[in-house]
């Protein structure tokens, strides 16, 4: 597997010690600490099983009669199985129990929608109206709960952070909760758990968790951003962060981009707030400028990977719902790779 | 008198020209630090690599059999040095390049110029 390339996804199920027990938050730590008592419990009975096989093959004829008779099934078939595994599931569903708690009011809320093939994001204010709408990355501050409300449209999917919280299912139709935490900044890899079809194993997305106060800063400067009014003809997004060639400076214009983002059809699926740009199919490009990824969670974000995307996106993602734009000239792709990096 | 062939051969040796400062050591060593900068700046996005299995882009041409291509680009000679540079920052060294520069370092551009050299070796 290629580890540098799918960033996402590859940070969701690689490294030492492996995600899943190296929890980041309360809540993957009780998931973890589940997983280590199962592991336990199963090393255990599987020691249990190897001594009693040995017993009946090799052992004294006294202990291979009391084996041998109905008690030892009763006893070591049904009774210890039943009390274990009930005490086990008993106690395994108190300790998760937290992950699913209802809404006490004092969460964030973002709503996180499963698509064929990425992640809808959505930030909620506590009315639950949506502020910010983004794509493939959960923003998260520290040491503040956080309450995923789970939403798919099309198939079932699975949302896993490993570092922060256990899968939940995300089934059309219905809305589920999970929790999630996190006790330490950084970023962390997510994944769809449940195959969906076509590019299931490319279906990523990238946890950034930030300082509560920047958290704040950060969500209140992207819901400005996203609460702009539709104003015709000016070019979106940030001229000052524009990021050109150093070579050949005016090479790529950001407001020749725009337009061919318009009338290339991109607009008919993607929206950038504040514009007539409004298509909901795809991900909102409003920030796609600081995206920590493209494509779901696979691939890093700058010039050429965009390029890249735009052009041949089958190839890299088959069977995604982009058509790959092979018909735009390698001067448009640039020039709509330089408007879509203003738009921070 | 062996000893003697052996020092005499060591001398010769020594006394050769120095190789030219342009060449690039094409280490084993070189060639992985190429192939992990190569991952993680996605240069599949656009081509189609030995040795990496995903992605493999249709953007640009496919670098198979790239060491036996005669010029970078259609416009470079294929040496490691022109190689180091287009991969960096290709509009500075062909300029019209429709590749954009990549956000790596000179020496991970020479590594990735080793990768690209070194893997069709077989």
């Amino acid at each position: 597997m290629n580890k540098g390339a799918a960033s996402g996804i590859m940070e969701a199920l690689w490294g030492w010690p492996p995600p899943v027990f190296d929890p980041a938050g309360p809540y993957a730590s009780s998931v973890t600490t589940l997983a280590w008592v199962l592991f336990a419990m199963g090393v255990f009975v599987t020691g249990i099983v190897i001594a009693a096989l040995y017993v009946a093959i090799k052992g004294p004829e006294r202990w291979r009669s009391k084996l041998d008779g109905e008690k030892a099934v009763w006893i070591g078939g049904i009774a210890f199985p039943a009390v274990v595994l009930t005490g086990l599931l008993i106690w395994g569903l108190a300790l998760t129990a937290s992950l699913t708690e209802p809404i006490t009011g004092r969460e964030a809320r973002v709503r996180v929608t499963g698509e064929m093939w990425w992640f809808r994001v959505e930030y909620l204010d506590p009315a639950g109206r949506v502020i910010v709408r983004d794509a493939n990355e959960l923003h998260l501050p520290l040491d503040r709960p956080v309450v995923l409300e789970l939403l798919s449209a099309d198939v079932v999917h699975s949302i896993w952070i490993p570092h922060l919280s256990g899968k939940m299912d995300m089934v059309p139709g219905r809305i589920n909760q999970l929790r999630v935490e996190a006790s330490r900044t950084g970023r962390f890899g997510g994944v769809c758990a449940e195959y969906c079809g076509g590019p299931h194993a490319l279906m990523g997305f990238v946890t950034e968790v930030h300082e509560a106060a920047d958290y704040d800063r950060w969500l209140a400067a992207r819901a400005a951003r996203q609460a702009q009014p539709v104003t015709a003809g000016a070019t979106p997004g940030r001229p000052g962060t524009v990021v050109r060639d150093p070579a050949e400076p005016q090479r790529y214009d950001p407001a020749l981009g725009w337009a061919l983002f318009r009338d290339t059809g991109c607009a008919a699926c993607h929206r950038i707030a504040g514009t007539e740009a409004n298509g909901l199919a795809g991900p909102d490009l409003t920030h796609v400028g600081s995206r920590l990824s493209l494509g779901a969670g696979i691939l890093p974000n700058h010039r050429g990977t965009m390029i890249g995307w735009i052009a041949d996106s089958q190839s890299i993602k088959p069977g995604n719902r982009m058509p790959s734009y092979d018909r735009l000239s390698a001067e448009e792709l640039g020039h709509i790779a330089a408007f879509l990096e203003a738009q921070k | 008198m062996q000893q003697v062939a052996v020092a005499a051969t060591l001398l010769t040796v020594v006394a050769c020209k120095p190789p030219p400062d342009d060449r690039t050591s094409l280490s084993a060593d070189a060639a992985e630090r190429g192939k992990a900068a190569i991952e993680r700046v996605s240069c599949g996005s656009c081509h189609a690599i030995p040795g990496i299995d995903w992605p493999r882009g249709g953007a640009g041409p496919s670098l198979e059999d790239f060491d036996d291509v005669g010029l970078i680009a259609g416009a470079l000679p294929n040496t490691p040095g022109n190689l180091a540079a287009f991969v960096r920052d290709a509009p500075a060294a062909k300029p019209g390049s429709t590749m954009p520069p990549m956000p790596i370092t000179a020496a991970e551009a020479e590594d990735v110029a080793a990768y690209l050299y070194g893997m069709n070796d077989e």
